[in-house]
């Protein structure tokens, strides 16, 4: 393919009626423009400063973990602060905030693209790179989180001379299920988005080796409308697919502990609950990482203060949801008057066991901050963005470990009571996940197209936005 | 290094082997059979190799050249090729008994300092690896304290003492030998004049007989006894109210009415594992039928510190000790004990209710005083025992069991004059550590380097054995042949299990020594005494008596015979001076300094013991050390408080406050601890800690655990003394502890009635449950499962466990019994700091009442409770917990994975997990005492209780071989089996005349947390009390 081919399909006249222009669209472009931005962030620009040391953040922080893991398979999961009763803590924290994480991207890219939210084109890619990536750190925790992490694959359904299955009554084999399947799906529904906008790489790009990369990622895209009528249908078909595991990852997640006897983590109310708090920490991370992006690369015409908006609306709504979570279990636990739950619940608010700064930072953090986005002028404003983002985030880790530590660490006998502290070991793994993201996440704004070009020249006036559907 | 080279080393005659060929060498063994060296070697079986080559040859090494010896020797039969000659050496014949993979049982009896208990020793194939008590014995009857069942690990020390040396530096026996020879001529021309002999308290009959040879051939030699936890306030009250040194033998089963004034007699002393069953079979009250007609004892408790004892009492009163002798004077006074001058007390209405009590039960009551009482609290219990007209009832007075009992404290004081008259040219210490025990006032250590000669036999190269020009390995009384009687003076014979895997020797050897010049065997040295003792008609008629004895495990007829006594007149002859002295020392505001000895690790003897140091002390459940123990009141004076939590918080440990702890000039720094039930004002220590030369595990020069508290012990004051300081030093200690959180939270995992509830309404503890459940299934007509219940119906067994209360003691017996049998790795201070120990049954503690006013104690063992509706089971995302068709709750290790999500969701958590790699793989030593019929569990893999399924399957095959079905009691769970109290009652529920159907049964049977629908297959019966209605207001 040549790029003859593509000022064809760029130069398209309309067949039918116009939609109205959205203000969500980027106001003075053309298809030339857009396409000649995006793809220049890659094949053109050169490597900055601030990527390089961004990069060598990441990197470092990614290879404390490698050791950190190295050191963990040789000792064991001792390193870490967990004992007995609170056998699980950081890690599974941390799975559970980056698996939350990973909740935007397919949000935005699946049920968003069902309900022709035009606004989701500038940032679906970021977002749905963001989850790939998020998952693929909310999976090693699983893992490593194992006391013989190398037979993690009894936990799959394989055939087996021990004619040994795994106990599908265990959460954890539906874990492996959900989280897996959403990986895929996520990947999928990732790559053959960017399946066009690969075609424009490698027909705009220079070198030999782009070319070839590009090439063969494009998997022979002509951009003819036999390609486009399959495509639309394939992307349709993927984001009808994703829809459902938008609320089953996470819901599935939280029966890990709503499945448990203990109290705390017995409530039914953990499903709708935990899917309200994935989506809410996925775009208080989307967020985060589109307002540099949007500086850094110049492109605050494709991400207008107008998207930055619409996620604060999003944000404060799934703060509200997430807050009707709290209340729902205080409620519960209160109304109950189940004795154990009961004392877990103020054992949380008041802290005999000392854990009542969390939880009240988790309240501040996730209740009380995002109402500012009440105000629309903060909604508006960066840097309210940025630290309330910051301060979900924080939130919804510190949200996750207390559910789990504060359950566990008084639940029914007394005589068992005890303490979780972590070990420096434990902020290094969870530090050094976000190294791996990092890492992740620096490679993809250097290699792939940030944003959908064929989607924001879809937006254009004029064009035929194919997410209109056919 | 090559092992097989290391072998022709050890064995010269094997070397002649190498370089035949295989088929020479079979010829050759046989050849070489009448070699008496050979069949020396041959006898010696797997371990006594093991430890020839500790470090090059592991067993699975050993295995492997033994699988490739005998394929080998096979294929020489072919001749295909001469085959190398090897060294390892089958059975030839077998010897009788033995059956691979069935283990023996040999009775002994090991020696502790004041009795010795009987037991029943398990040899795997030559490796002795577990300690059961033996039935026929006075004072075990089946039951093992924490001790006996820890011996086995000492056994197994590396650290213990591995060569005779001489200033530190390597010597053998022969260099000894030349030593000890030179010693006794020396002093043999002066009638021993010179020659000084320090020992513990001498227990075995033989030794006894010896030392008093040896004494007659050297008259003017000098033997004295030392004993760190010794019982010279009653040894000098027997004296002055009986003329005579007498020991108690109390008749529990005889009294309606105890009173003990700080006695732990539950726990410790002689005969403790008798009393504790006599005691306990008095409260049990559990039997279905006859509930409005049972009867209980009562017992009342006296102390400073909350002991196992003052846990279990009706009515238990914290004193300080000097208000202790103030309480007794008026208990004897309101009791009109002659002489007894009556005392202001604060507790008037107490002792008024107890003696009242005491008064309605005479003859059927009993009052005893612990070892800390000082003598004229002894003489007061004995005069209100004989006044009550308890002597001869509950109370009988025999010959001590020991050798020339002496007060102990006079007896080390003698000696240390002597040193400082110079008279000491020799001094031989026998099995004693006195530079780490002795008073500190008396200075040991610096008069012990004054004797020219010093010479010390001990287990371990301990801090005297440091202070010592020559010291002696001593043999561990699973190597050794000796006697020691129990503490009603039965006999028993104690019978090696194993060569001495050290070079260890027996005092009796050498002490032999001493006599003759040369070397005799042990066995010979015991058999002669009894042969000289039963007077034997003939060969035939001792060889029978021996056999038996050694087979029984006691001597017939052995035991004392009860002496008549009456009270001296002159009973009270000091009393009042005595008394004066006390009150004299008994300041009001003055803190005071309770020392005792520690429930685990004792006077220190056994403080490189894993097992014992790992084990939470009964009440604190402190472990891995000792600390200044306060009750809430007494800190709050001192303004000291709970420092932080370590990692595992209250199943953990704390960063504790550290303390100076000043008296008399003397210092010593530990930290302190806050536990209820302590009398105010005092500050309790326990002694064994802070040693410098136990090993690698109870403390070095290097690294030392806690604080020693004989640095502040005197000769005069060695339990209690007032005046203590106590200054915080700012900085805090780490401290760990696996149950700090006291309290019960009003959710009754242990449920307590009193005697008259129990008459009234039987089923007390289960009323709330069986409403509750009566109104769930009026709720639901359905079975609270979705899944379809298991099938138990005979012929499948339904295993269940019964836990009684009232009967557990808090002894910890069950724990080490588990940790024993079970192969459960000790995993250290840091790791039990953040709640990682591995105890696969845990003695929970509960405090009833406030904590500055605790009015109950409880113990709740804890194992695995093999729920019917298992919450770990559904969890576990491999099928690694699965329900057995038996109903136990059965862990695969093979398949565990450890996500560890059975640990969270198991109520009662039971499970346990291996962080880290705590199994002992490697050490060659170590691994022998591992029960080869339990999986050594790896790294990342979850356990916890089976219900010793090991034993259960052993009784199935045997059961199935001779065509039976398994017998009600056939299968003893390793804690069932070492508990003193029979609390835990294990069987097949499908059996209806079983006694744990018995026991399900009563109506004291209730479950743990069943609100939860586990359906716990271990169950419990509570707690009923007899509290006297007169101090019930």
């Amino acid at each position: 393919m040549t790029s003859e081919a593509m000022r064809i399909d760029t130069d398209r006249l309309p067949a039918e009626a116009e939609p109205p222009p959205s203000k969500y669209a980027p106001a003075g472009h053309t298809f030339t423009s857009i396409t000649e931005q995006i793809s220049d962030i890659v094949l053109k620009r050169p490597t900055g400063l601030g990527w390089l040391a961004s990069m060598a953040a990441g990197h470092t922080l990614a290879l404390v973990f490698v050791a950190v893991v190295i050191y963990l398979l040789i000792t064991g999961v001792g390193i870490w602060g967990i004992d007995i009763p609170v056998a699980w803590g950081f890690t599974i924290t941390d799975f559970v905030w980056w698996i939350g994480i990973g909740h935007a991207g397919t949000l935005i890219s699946a049920i968003l693209l069902l309900l022709h939210q035009r606004w989701r084109t500038s940032i679906n890619r970021i977002a749905e790179a963001m989850t790939i990536f998020a998952v693929m750190c909310a999976g090693l925790f699983p893992l490593l989180h194992l006391g013989r992490p190398w037979f993690f694959y009894w936990l799959l359904p394989y055939p087996n001379t021990m004619r040994l299955w795994p106990q599908f009554r265990s959460a954890l084999v539906w874990d492996v299920f959900a989280v897996s399947t959403y990986f895929t799906v996520s990947l999928l529904f990732w790559y053959l988005g960017m399946i066009p906008d690969l075609a424009t790489l490698r027909d705009r790009t220079t070198s030999r080796l782009g070319r070839q990369v590009y090439g063969a990622m494009a998997m022979g895209w002509r951009n003819s409308a036999r390609h486009w009528h399959r495509y639309e249908a394939a992307y349709l078909l993927l984001g009808g697919l994703a829809t459902p595991l938008v609320v089953s990852v996470h819901s599935v997640v939280s029966s890990d502990f709503a499945i448990s006897n203990v109290p705390g983590w017995h409530e039914t109310v953990f499903p709708p609950y935990f899917v309200a708090g994935a989506i809410f920490s996925g775009f208080a991370m989307v967020l985060l990482l589109c307002i540099p992006i949007r500086h850094i690369y110049r492109l605050k015409d494709f991400i207008t203060v107008d998207h930055l908006e619409v996620m604060a609306r999003i944000l404060l709504a799934t703060s509200l949801l997430t807050s009707y979570g709290y209340l729902s279990e205080q409620f519960g636990s209160w109304y109950g008057q189940e004795e154990v739950e009961h004392y877990v619940y103020l054992n949380r608010m008041i802290g005999w066991g000392q854990f009542a700064s969390v939880s009240w930072t988790v309240f501040f953090c996730n209740t009380i901050a995002p109402q500012v986005f009440w105000i629309p002028r903060l909604r508006r404003s960066e840097p309210v963005l940025i630290v309330v983002s910051l301060l979900i985030l924080l939130g919804m880790w510190l949200e996750r470990y207390m559910i789990i530590t504060t359950s566990l660490h008084r639940d029914y006998l007394p005589s068992s009571w005890g303490m979780f502290q972590p070990t420096i070991y434990d902020y290094l793994t969870f530090f050094g996940s976000i190294g791996v993201f990092l890492v992740a996440f620096l490679l993809f704004a250097r290699l792939l197209p940030m944003m959908s070009m064929s989607e924001l020249r879809g937006q254009l006036h004029g064009a035929h936005a194919h997410e209109e559907g056919r | 290094m090559n092992p097989r080279k290391h072998l022709h080393a050890e064995h010269p005659h094997l070397a002649r082997l190498a370089g035949r060929s295989g088929r020479d060498y079979w010829r050759s063994l046989e050849e070489l059979g009448g070699d008496p060296s050979f069949q020396q070697m041959m006898m010696r079986e797997f371990p006594a190799q093991a430890t020839v080559w500790p470090d090059s040859l592991s067993r699975r090494q050993f295995l492997s050249v033994m699988g490739a010896s005998l394929a080998l020797a096979g294929l020489s039969g072919c001749s295909v090729r001469p085959a190398p000659s090897t060294e390892i050496v089958p059975y030839v014949s077998r010897p009788e008994e033995l059956v691979p993979g069935r283990p023996l049982f040999f009775a002994s009896a090991m020696p502790h300092h004041d009795e010795a208990i009987g037991v029943l020793v398990e040899s795997h194939e030559g490796r002795p690896t577990k300690v059961e008590g033996n039935p026929d014995h006075p004072g075990s009857r089946g039951a093992t304290d924490v001790y006996v069942q820890a011996s086995i690990l000492s056994l197994y020390d590396p650290d213990r003492a591995a060569t005779v040396t001489h200033h530190a530096q390597a010597r053998t026996w022969d260099d000894a030998a030349t030593m000890l020879r030179s010693a006794i001529d020396a002093a043999r021309g002066r009638d021993g004049a010179g020659l000084h002999l320090l020992t513990g308290a001498i227990l075995s009959p033989v030794l006894a007989a010896q030392l008093e040879q040896l004494l007659a051939e050297f008259p003017r030699a000098v033997r004295h006894v030392w004993e760190p936890v010794h019982n010279d306030g009653a040894y000098r009250a027997t004296q002055q109210a009986f003329g005579r040194p007498l020991e108690p033998a109390y008749g529990f089963t005889r009294a309606d009415v105890v009173v003990s004034l700080d006695a732990d007699f539950l726990i410790s002393g002689p005969g403790h594992l008798r009393y504790a069953g006599d005691f306990i079979d008095r409260r049990r009250v559990s039997s279905a039928a006859e509930t409005t007609a049972t009867t209980m004892n009562r017992l009342y408790v006296v102390e400073p510190v909350i002991s196992c004892t003052g846990a279990k009492a009706d009515h238990r009163l914290p004193l300080r000790d000097a208000d202790i002798a103030r309480f007794v004077r008026e208990l004897a006074a309101r009791l009109s004990v002659e002489g007894a001058a009556a005392a202001s007390n604060d507790h008037a209405a107490w002792i008024a209710a107890v003696a009242d009590d005491l008064e309605a039960h005479r003859g059927r009551s009993l009052v005893l005083a612990g070892p800390r009482q000082p003598a004229a609290v002894h003489q007061l219990a004995i005069a209100i025992n004989d006044r009550l007209g308890n002597l001869g009832e509950t109370v009988r007075y025999i010959e001590p069991i020991q050798w020339r009992p002496a007060d102990c404290t006079a007896s080390l004081r003698e000696l240390t004059e002597a040193i400082d008259r110079g008279e000491v040219e020799t001094l031989l210490m026998l099995d004693t550590n006195p530079v780490y025990t002795a008073p500190a006032d008396l200075k040991f250590a610096e008069r012990l380097e004054k004797v020219p000669r010093r010479i010390a036999m001990s287990a371990y190269r301990d801090e005297t054995a440091e202070l010592c020009d020559w010291h002696l390995p001593q043999a561990h009384y699973l190597e050794a042949w000796s006697d020691a009687r129990a503490y009603d003076g039965t006999a028993s014979i104690v019978q090696p299990l194993i060569e001495p895997l050290h070079a260890g020797r027996t005092p009796h050897e050498v002490v032999a020594f001493l006599r003759t010049g040369q070397w005799t065997a042990a066995r010979e040295l015991v058999r002669d005494v009894w042969r000289d003792r039963w007077k034997a008609a003939s060969a035939d008629e001792f060889d029978r008596r021996w056999q038996t004895s050694l087979h029984d495990g006691v001597i017939a007829d052995s035991q004392s015979e009860p002496q008549s006594v009456s009270l001296a007149a002159n009973w009270n002859q000091n009393l009042a001076d005595e008394l004066a002295a006390i009150e004299a020392e008994c300041k009001p505001a003055a803190l005071e300094l309770i020392l005792q000895p520690d429930p685990t690790v004792y006077d220190g003897r056994w403080a490189n013991n894993g097992w014992l140091q790992e084990l939470p002390k009964p009440l604190t459940k402190l472990a891995w050390d000792n600390a200044a123990i306060m009750s809430p009141a007494t800190a709050k004076r001192l303004g000291l408080e709970f420092g932080s939590y370590a990692h595992g918080g209250e199943h953990g440990g704390y960063h504790m406050p550290e303390v100076d702890l000043s008296l008399d000039g003397r210092t010593l720094r530990t930290a302190v601890w806050i536990m209820p039930g302590h009398a105010d004002g005092t500050v309790a220590l326990s002694l064994g800690y802070g040693r410098r030369h136990a090993g690698r595990v109870g403390g070095d020069e290097q690294v030392s655990l806690g604080a020693n508290a004989y640095v502040l012990r005197t000769a005069e004051r060695p339990w209690s003394a007032s005046g203590l300081q106590v200054a915080a030093t700012g900085q805090r200690r780490l401290i760990a502890c696996t149950q700090q959180h006291h309290a019960m939270e009003d959710r009754a995992p242990v449920r307590v009635g009193t005697l008259d509830e129990y008459h009234n309404s039987p089923r007390f503890a289960a009323q709330p449950d069986e409403e509750r459940d009566d109104d769930a299934a009026r709720r639901s007509k359905d079975p609270l499962t979705l899944y379809e219940e298991y099938d138990y119906a005979p012929p499948k067994h339904k295993w269940g466990m019964s836990i009684d209360l009232s009967a557990c003691i808090g002894c910890n017996a069950c724990v080490v019994a588990c940790q024993a049998e079970n192969n459960i790795p000790v995993v250290g201070k840091e790791q039990v700091s953040r709640g990682r120990e591995m105890h696969w049954i845990r003695v929970d503690r509960y405090v009833h009442g406030s904590a500055e006013e605790p009015d109950g104690f409880y113990f709740q063992p804890l194992p695995c409770m093999h729920c019917e509706n298992a919450p770990c089971e559904y969890v576990c995302p491999v099928e690694a917990t699965v329900h057995s068709a038996e109903g136990l709750n059965d862990m695969v290790y093979n398949r565990c994975v450890g996500t560890r999500f059975c640990s969270n969701n198991c109520p009662y958590k039971v499970r346990r997990f291996n962080f880290l790699a705590f199994a002992d793989f490697d050490s060659p030593l170590r691994r022998l005492q591992y029960n080869p019929d339990v999986t050594v569990r790896s790294r990342g893999v979850m356990e916890k209780c089976t219900y010793c399924v090991q034993r259960i399957r052993h009784a199935e095959i045997d059961a199935d071989v001779e065509g039976r079905k398994v017998r009600d009691g056939e299968v003893l769970t390793a804690c069932q089996a070492a508990c003193p109290t029979r609390a835990i009652v294990f069987g097949d529920m499908n059996d209806s005349a079983s006694v744990i159907a018995g026991a399900k049964h009563s109506p004291l049977d209730y479950g743990l947390l069943t609100e939860l629908n586990t359906q716990p297959r271990t169950t419990y019966l509570a707690v009923v009390r007899n509290p006297n209605p007169a101090l019930e207001a």
